[in-house]
Order: structure tokens, then C-alpha cells, then sequence
């Protein structure tokens, strides 16, 4: 037991410290991934034959689409590390996570609404992509307000780990739906790695602006569990240390 | 490519520049969230050794 606890005392202590020498390196990689993406997305891509420069939402749409279910396969992986290692380091990532998901994937949602207006002639149907997405937004709000309702710590815990867990379900029917179903949606652009359907001009800000998303997500993720990390451990002698140091 | 036809985007430009709009309005948002978190648990963190030391 006493060990137990000193080895987990140790890993939160050890990924703060670490969080810290990460952080400026993955602000840089957003920064650059970022700039060129913006730019080369809405200045150097050739306009799309049928689509013209409406096309270029792709390159926000895309991005928040795939990092909102980029973030909810974290948030699974990190609710079996709670269940099964009890590892406060994941079940801190799984929370923190939860939120920065919803907002990736609203955001997806939004774009998706604009870009589809123009091309589509709506702002929604219900098909089964853009359904299967809308449970997504609603897995990652029924987590958060799962996790408000539970005083206690470790049941808190646990029980978010449980629904992350059985919510991953959702991610391949989302994946898939765009195949599965008939529908308005185009087939994915990128699944097909050795051959994407999309031109190299058009391709490679696609890609810098999926880094782009992905080290943002990352960038927030660590900031608030360094946050979640000092309040749980404010009992503790290096909470105390590295406070006093700070101010 | 010229000013105008940057803002125009082909006819897209509305639907374009809100999508890049709202998605710079997330990104400051979340940014926005962490910084403010992180304000307020060096409060509650002072407090807590305020009144323990």
C-alpha cells in the first residue's frame, strides 16, 4: 500500500516536471503547423474543380472532426488505464479531456453546418454521419455531467472510466457510417493512406493542419492537468515547494 | 491573388471566413479556459496554505 501510493505520488510529481519541458516544444509544433496550414490552406490550394474555394472549410472541418475522435480514443484508453492500473495520471487526462472533445466536436459540427449550406443546399440532415457525431457531442457531455454529479473522487473516476469505455462504440459507427449508409456526406478523404483522393497541393495543408489540432489539443490537455494534478495533490510537500517557488 | 478576391473567396466568402472564424474562436476559447483555471487554483492553493502554515 505504502508503496503503491509512493510510486503514484512519484508519477504525478514526475508528470508535472515533464508537462513542463514538453509544453514550450508542442507550442512551437502548433504554432508552425498552424501558420503554414492557415496559409497554404486559404492562399496556395488550388480551388476545388466542383466546389471552387468553398472547399477550403475542409481544412478546419477535417481536422476537428479527427481530433474529436482522436480525444475520445485517449479518453477510453485512459479509462481502462484508471479501471484496470488505477492510474490518477489517466483518469486526470480522461477528465480534462472530456471538455476540450466536446468543443472539437462542436466545432466539427459547425463547419460541418457551414460547409454543407453552400454544397448541399442544408445545414443538417439526418444522416448517419452527421447523427453518429452528434452522439459523440452528446457521449462527451454525458461524461462531463456524469463526472459532476459523483462527490467522491474515486468513484468519480471510475465510473467516467466505465462510460468512456462502452462509449467507444460510437467511433467506429462513425468512421464507417460515410460507407455503411447511403448518404449526403462525401466517402473519406484520407482512410485510403496509399493512395489519399485528394491532390498533394491540397493534401499537405490538410495534414500540417491535423498536426496543427492535434498539438492544440495536447498544448490544453497538459496545461489543465497540470492544473487538476497541483489540487489533488495539494496535501502533498512538492505542491507546497513548487508553489512557493512560483510566486 | 488580390484583396478582394481573398475576402470574396469565389462566392464561399461568408461561409468560408465563419468557419475560420468560430474555429480561431474555439481555439481562444479553450485557450482562454486553462488560463483561467490555472488562475484559480493558485488562489485556492494560497488560501489552502494560508491557513495551514
Amino acid at each position: 500500500m505504502l508503496h503503491w501510493f509512493n510510486q503514484h505520488f512519484i508519477s504525478l510529481k514526475a508528470f508535472y516536471a515533464t508537462s513542463s519541458a514538453l509544453l514550450p516544444w508542442l507550442i512551437t509544433a502548433f504554432s508552425l503547423c498552424f501558420a503554414y496550414g492557415l496559409i497554404a490552406g486559404l492562399f496556395f490550394a488550388p480551388a476545388d474543380y466542383q466546389q471552387g474555394d468553398g472547399f477550403r472549410i475542409i481544412y478546419v472541418h477535417v481536422p476537428s472532426a479527427f481530433t474529436a475522435m482522436a480525444i475520445y480514443a485517449v479518453m477510453a484508453v485512459s479509462g481502462i488505464l484508471t479501471l484496470v492500473f488505477r492510474m490518477k495520471i489517466a483518469a486526470i487526462c480522461m477528465s480534462v479531456s472530456a471538455s476540450i472533445g466536446a468543443w472539437f466536436t462542436f466545432l466539427a459540427l459547425v463547419t460541418g453546418a457551414i460547409w454543407g449550406k453552400p454544397m448541399w443546399g442544408t445545414w443538417w440532415i439526418w444522416d448517419a454521419r452527421l447523427t453518429s457525431v452528434l452522439i459523440l457531442l452528446f457521449l462527451y457531455f454525458g461524461f462531463i455531467a456524469l463526472q459532476s454529479v459523483i462527490p467522491d473522487q474515486q468513484s468519480r473516476d471510475r465510473a467516467g472510466a466505465i462510460m468512456a469505455i462502452v462509449g467507444v462504440i460510437n467511433l467506429p459507427i462513425i468512421h464507417y457510417s460515410v460507407i455503411w449508409w447511403n448518404t449526403l456526406h462525401q466517402g473519406p478523404t484520407l482512410s485510403k493512406l496509399a493512395a489519399p483522393s485528394i491532390a498533394p497541393d491540397m493534401l499537405h495543408p490538410l495534414l500540417a493542419m491535423i498536426a496543427a489540432f492535434l498539438f492544440f489539443y495536447a498544448v490544453i490537455l497538459l496545461l489543465r492537468m497540470r492544473n487538476q494534478i497541483v489540487l489533488r495533490e495539494i496535501k502533498t510537500q512538492w505542491v507546497k515547494e513548487v508553489m512557493s517557488h512560483a510566486s | 491573388m488580390h484583396l478582394n478576391e481573398i475576402i470574396s473567396m469565389g462566392g464561399y466568402g461568408l461561409y468560408v471566413w465563419t468557419a475560420y472564424s468560430i474555429t480561431l474562436l474555439v481555439f481562444g476559447m479553450n485557450l482562454f479556459t486553462a488560463i483561467r483555471e490555472k488562475k484559480r487554483v493558485k488562489k485556492t492553493l494560497r488560501h489552502y496554505f494560508s491557513q495551514t502554515s
